[in-house]
């Protein structure tokens, strides 16, 4: 109770009322997509909370979340269509009239789609509707369609989907609640922000201890019981040197392996052969196993505990076949993998490796977690607890960035697995909709022959490829993608290479496009590679017809990033407060292990501004064009309502739409059923989300738990109530591998067959980052990483006034040891130079990183004049980007190619495997970082940057302010 | 000069902050500024806040310090906002009256009407804790969210603190310290709960909970673990091993 006021002390008013209205929504400050609460007092945004009865934050919010409100009435909003007038780059522009520009666009992308669809590319970065744009490519008839999952975390994702049918974050999460162990690799402090914090504390409070695998120690690492401050790029190195101890002590759950995984799964040993890699199968198809008590191969159901999982066997005439685990055993157990012979390369001490190993294996085999629940497994046999190997871990970007990094996350999950905590308590959990089956389809769609005018594809642009003739090469196996996405240079690119899309168009390779069309990408700048040349590329032109070289680019955003400025016509967007979303799960899920999730955004307020959301824009633009699916017969508009009406009546199979919660006519129905005029109402009635909490049984054990393969069939996650069989040995790279190896009708061009026959491998294996192969280690002694701050997201964050006051500009942190080198102290300027450029940068010493490493912020440098903010605000003068110095493309290996900088299996933007030198800069240096570019103007409609905010006076009316005598500024 | 209050306050409100747990994340930080600014300590300005020198008026602050050096040193993360004083050197350096600590719960809060910009109290912290509103002239300070805490139009659960309630790690507590079985008590007693700075004599109410002890080289479960191992690989590798197992029926 509020206590009376006390003589001389001034009265107080306790029950000042919070809002007029308080309004459920979804947060978008970055990738986490948290419930919030939005509090709006006199038409304004009082405050935003986190929801406390949502499922992923439980009422919590970041400081980017809590920072929303500036976000929203950031002076850096665009407010009107523009056209570009100048010169492209100069940032010259005319406002227009939406129908202007809509009619515009039309015309140029009808044109495209008339003749040939590929000439439009449409990547759409951060885009949280992929569900919806991939959809309207694949209507459109392009296959030039992806998100940003190329330069983010791909090799993440696709490294566990290929193995282990889910993967971190989205598709599976530590349970913290019952980990005893917990270990992260390559986290910086993102993904997924709070649910991260949350699990930390929980661990950390239960006792259990939390080591963190990171050249940097910050954020989370600094909190851990132990840091290990491991050298960039070898964490699969150091992960097989796990594998290693743990093999050759036998700290494996055999048991897991073999009722679980493929470990006894029959591998033809046939070098040379067109079979050999592949499973051993009988006529149906069903791999095989050798049963040890009958000396006879029978199928891996059959076999299941009784398959042999050591030795050579002969299932057929004239065939030779090992177990999985035999080939395991000798590619893990070899020296090489020892932790004698790792700890150089990784930095961390044998002893240290060995201990790590004993310790997660002490945990998961002394302190197994039983919970006393029964279960019926696939079989159908009933078990009575659910016991588990309370080891968790998390991994992310650290890890995946690399040209070595699919098979250094296969590696991880193979760790996993062979610990036997993969969906086990205290394990790793996987997240509805997954497991998957592995992989878990659909195939890519873009070939020539899917590919016309006025047509559209038959499947969807990004998917999962199975083996050669799933690639999207034409007949001589070249590319068809306009960034190679699904070539013979990345075959699983499952989510696009979009860093690769602005180089290969400027080049025409493989072949011209007419527009690129981009939505929430600063491709000019903190998303793009080699941005100095990247903007070069947006503005060259043909010499002989003085057309730019990329005739026409679209951009949406909802502000005034440095790509505008690239743009010949701009569709400004929303802010996230001002629009419909949907967080799908037929996107990128927000569920946790207990249940599947999904959410929507619901505009809490309207615009004040000629903006439109670009979902709604995008499905008007369909219309016009007369895209299948988005236009009735009668030519008409199917979806007038625009992106609301599209997330309730849109089906992608019968039943199955958008939101997966309050479906059939009265919103009783979950998964599938008919649309529910009424489903956004449902959503917001219930806080702007659906949890749909799954009993105890289903809750662990899901790739084999039957109750939970008949739910999630149900609600159609899975095609069939089929168990995922975890694929230690993942047979489509085999495939992959044969073909290179001159077997079958799809076969990599010469110039390819080497680099795919090394890098598909069936089992996961440590190969040096290719930066480190390609610079002379005297000459770039460092690796230089980049990490996102947890108060910061994306570009976005810095026209905002509080999270700018957090980071303003980025130093480059330098450890100590360099520091004596280079007699640099903090706050002196250094040039950092790599194969391909060099920046000017201002120096931070710090303990905590590397010995051979630099870092810095992610993304908080900005090219002056743009965000609206003043043209020396110190993201311009002292922020910086490493992305210059990052090139694209490597360095031509002798044929006269040069690949992306990147994953080979994957395609995945390989960003930290950068190689650079340092060197002292001269006093006398001007004191700004390096380089520096043109200033942008400032577009027309921008709102005028206020020279001071003094936000939420007006909620304070009554308060009674002196007059000043003196003191203080006013 | 002002006068603290004469006797004990009854309760004495208060935060305890978890430093082993704090990831430096800066959402305690964001989310009272975003509460304040429109709340009883409304507005904190923002000076020039698109521009280069930018000047904002924060409650709380998170600073990531490393501590140590070489293997021996460690990130911390340490937030720090009013510490609500029982000897509270900002209040008794007031020329005006205008900071004061209250009688009932102990919040030290500052009277706006009659703050007249001097920043003698920010002199006189030897934390730090308080900020100058530049745009506004007057002095800002952690309310300790007197506006929440009290505020009947706020679920009981989350009438605590901002920072308290937004915090993604639980690393922030809030209670009364004058109740030995509260929350925060507890907290302190159990973790060995410390104040920032003793020997200045202001004896703050916040507490510190410190680090707890790193769990280096997790014991081992089984002793004889190693040994037992290299007997099993000496007898015949691994894959031998291998057939121990399968052959006991795993």
């Amino acid at each position: 109770m509020a206590p009376d006021t006390r003589p001389g002390e001034p009265e107080i008013e306790y029950n000042t009322p919070l809002n007029d209205e308080v309004k459920t929504t979804t947060c978008y400050m970055c990738a986490c997509r948290c419930g919030i609460k939005v509090h709006l007092k006199d038409g304004k945004i009082r405050y935003i909370e986190g929801n406390p009865d949502h499922p992923l934050n439980k009422g919590v919010l970041c400081a980017k979340g809590s920072a929303g409100i500036m976000q929203h009435y950031s002076p850096a909003r665009l407010s009107k269509p523009l056209k570009r007038v100048g010169e492209r780059g100069s940032g010259e522009f005319k406002e227009i009239e939406w129908e202007e520009a809509l009619e515009t666009v039309t015309g140029l992308l009808s044109n495209i789609r008339n003749t040939d669809p590929r000439k439009l590319a449409f990547f759409t970065g951060r885009d949280q509707s992929q569900g919806l744009t991939g959809w309207w490519a694949s209507m459109f008839g392009t296959p030039n369609y992806a998100a940003h999952g190329g330069f983010c975390s791909v090799n993440m994702a696709a490294g566990g989907l290929y193995s282990i049918g889910g993967s971190f974050w989205e598709f599976g999460e530590p349970d913290w609640p019952r980990a005893k162990y917990m270990m992260m690799f390559g986290v910086a402090e993102d993904h997924d922000s709070n649910p991260i914090k949350m699990g930390l504390s929980k661990i950390k409070g239960n006792g259990a201890k939390f080591v963190s695998v990171n050249p940097v120690r910050t954020g989370y690492s600094a909190i851990a019981d132990e840091w290990i401050g491991i050298r960039p790029g070898t964490d699969g190195l150091f992960i097989n040197a796990m594998i290693n101890v743990i093999m050759k002590n036998g700290w494996i759950d055999v048991n897991y392996l073999l009722r679980y995984t493929n470990c006894s799964w029959l591998v033809i040993q046939n070098p040379g052969g067109a079979d050999d890699g592949l499973f051993v199968r009988d006529k149906d198809g069903n791999p095989m196993v050798w049963n040890r008590k009958t000396d006879k191969a029978v199928t891996a159901e059959s076999g299941l505990m009784d398959a042999a999982l050591k030795g050579e066997f002969k299932p057929k005439r004239g065939q030779v076949a090992k177990p999985v685990f035999q080939l395991m055993a000798e590619r893990y157990l070899d020296d090489v993998y020892s932790p004698e012979n790792a700890a150089e390369r990784c930095g961390v001490p044998a002893d240290t490796i060995y201990r790590l190993a004993k310790e997660m294996s002490d945990v998961a085999f002394k302190e197994e977690v039983v919970i006393d629940q029964p279960w019926t497994d696939w079989t159908g046999q009933r078990h009575e607890k659910m016991i588990g190997r309370p080891v968790a871990m998390h991994a992310m970007r650290g890890i995946s960035a690399h040209s070595n990094g699919f098979h250094t996350c296969r590696s991880l999950h193979m760790l996993q697995v062979l610990l036997g905590s993969i969906d086990t308590p205290g394990g790793f959990r996987y997240k509805p909709p997954f497991p998957r089956p592995i992989p878990p389809g659909p195939k890519p769609a873009g070939r020539p022959d899917q590919i016309g005018p006025n047509k559209p594809m038959p499947g969807p642009p990004l998917g999962f490829t199975m083996g050669p003739e799933d690639l999207i090469v034409d007949e001589n196996g070249q590319p068809n993608r306009i960034d190679k996405a699904f070539s013979w240079e990345a075959p699983l690119s499952a989510h696009g290479m979009m860093h690769m899309v602005i180089t290969n168009a400027w080049k025409g390779d493989p072949y011209p496009i007419d527009t690129l069309f981009m939505y929430m990408a600063n491709m000019a700048w903190n998303s793009a590679m080699n941005t100095t040349d990247t903007m070069k590329m947006l503005t060259d032109k043909d010499p002989a017809t003085g057309e730019y070289k990329i005739p026409n680019i679209i951009y949406s955003d909802a502000y005034f990033s440095e790509t505008v400025a690239y743009a010949d016509i701009i569709l400004p967007d929303t802010t996230y407060l001002e629009r419909w979303d949907a967080i799908s799960l037929l996107d990128r899920p927000i569920s946790d292990a207990d249940g599947p999730t999904d959410s929507i955004r619901q505009p809490v307020l309207e615009p004040d501004r000629d903006v439109r959301a670009f979902q709604s824009v995008v499905l008007d633009l369909g219309a016009r064009l007369g895209l299948p699916g988005m236009t009735n017969e009668d030519g008409s508009a199917k979806f007038p309502g625009g992106y609301p009406d599209y997330l309730v009546n849109h089906e992608r199979t019968p039943g199955q739409g958008p939101l997966a919660g309050f479906r059939g006519k009265d919103g009783s129905k979950k998964g599938k059923g008919e649309p529910n005029p009424n489903q956004l109402q449902a959503y917001i009635d219930n806080g702007c989300f659906w949890h749909d909490k799954m009993p105890d049984e289903m809750h662990y054990f899901k790739h084999s738990n039957q109750a939970y393969l008949d739910y999630a069939t149900e609600m159609g996650f899975i095609p069939k109530a089929e168990r995922v069989v975890i694929q230690l040995y993942s047979e489509p790279m085999a495939k992959f591998r044969l073909a290179a190896q001159g077997h079958g009708d799809h076969q990599p061009p010469d110039e390819h067959r080497a680099r795919v026959e090394k890098y598909f491998d069936p089992l996961p294996f440590w190969y040096e980052p290719f930066e480190d192969i390609d610079n002379d280690e005297e000459e770039f002694p460092l690796h230089a990483i980049t990490q996102r701050p947890m108060a910061m997201y994306h570009s976005w964050g810095s026209q905002n006034a509080w999270l700018r006051q957090i980071h303003g500009h980025n130093p480059l942190y330098i450890p100590q040891s360099l520091a004596d080198k280079h007699d640099l102290v903090t706050g002196d300027w250094a040039y950092l130079s790599s194969r391909h450029s060099q920046i000017k940068v201002i120096v931070q010493v710090m303990e905590g990183v590397n010995d051979q490493t630099v870092w810095t912020w992610n993304a908080i440098g900005k090219r002056s004049g743009s965000w609206n903010l003043e043209k020396d605000a110190p993201e311009a003068k002292k922020g910086f980007l490493m992305n210059h110095l990052i090139s694209e493309l490597l360095p031509d290996q002798g044929s006269g190619y040069r690949y992306a900088v990147a994953d080979p299996v994957t395609g995945q933007a390989a960003w930290y495997d950068l190689r650079v030198s340092m060197r002292k800069a001269e006093a006398n240096d001007q004191a700004v970082t390096e380089p520096q570019f043109e200033s942008l103007p400032t577009p027309p409609g921008m709102a005028e940057r206020p020279s001071s905010v003094r936000y939420g006076s007006q909620f304070a009316k009554t308060l009674q302010k002196a007059t000043k005598i003196f003191g203080g500024k006013s | 000069m002002t006068s603290l209050p004469l006797t004990p306050s009854a309760k004495r409100l208060g935060l305890v902050i978890d430093l082993d747990i704090c990831v430096g994340c800066q959402a305690c930080v964001v989310n009272c500024k975003e509460w304040n600014t429109g709340g009883y300590a409304a507005p904190l300005s923002d000076v020039n806040p698109y521009g280069a020198e930018t000047d904002g008026a924060w409650l709380n602050r998170v600073h990531a310090l490393e501590v140590g050096e070489g293997k021996n040193s460690r990130t911390i993360h340490f937030p720090k906002s009013c510490l609500h004083c029982d000897d509270a050197p900002c209040v008794t350096a007031c020329p005006t009256g205008a900071s004061y600590k209250r009688q009932d719960d102990g919040i030290v809060l500052v009277d706006e009407s009659k703050c007249i910009g001097c920043g003698l109290c920010a002199w006189s912290c030897p934390y730090g804790a308080r900020e100058m509103d530049l745009a506004g002239g007057v002095m800002k300070k952690c309310t300790l969210c007197v506006d929440r805490i009290y505020n009947e139009n706020i679920p009981e659960a989350q009438r605590q603190p901002a920072c308290v309630n937004t915090c993604p790690a639980s690393a922030r507590h809030f209670g009364d310290f004058n109740d030995p079985d509260s929350n925060v008590s507890e907290m302190v007693r159990e973790r060995g709960g410390y104040d920032l700075m003793p020997e200045m004599g202001t004896r703050p109410t916040n507490k510190y909970l410190p680090p707890r002890a790193k769990q280096q080289d997790k014991p081992s479960c089984v002793g004889s673990e190693t040994a037992a191992s290299t007997q099993v690989a000496a007898q015949g590798g691994f894959l031998g091993w291998l057939d121990d197992i399968l052959s006991m029926g795993a």
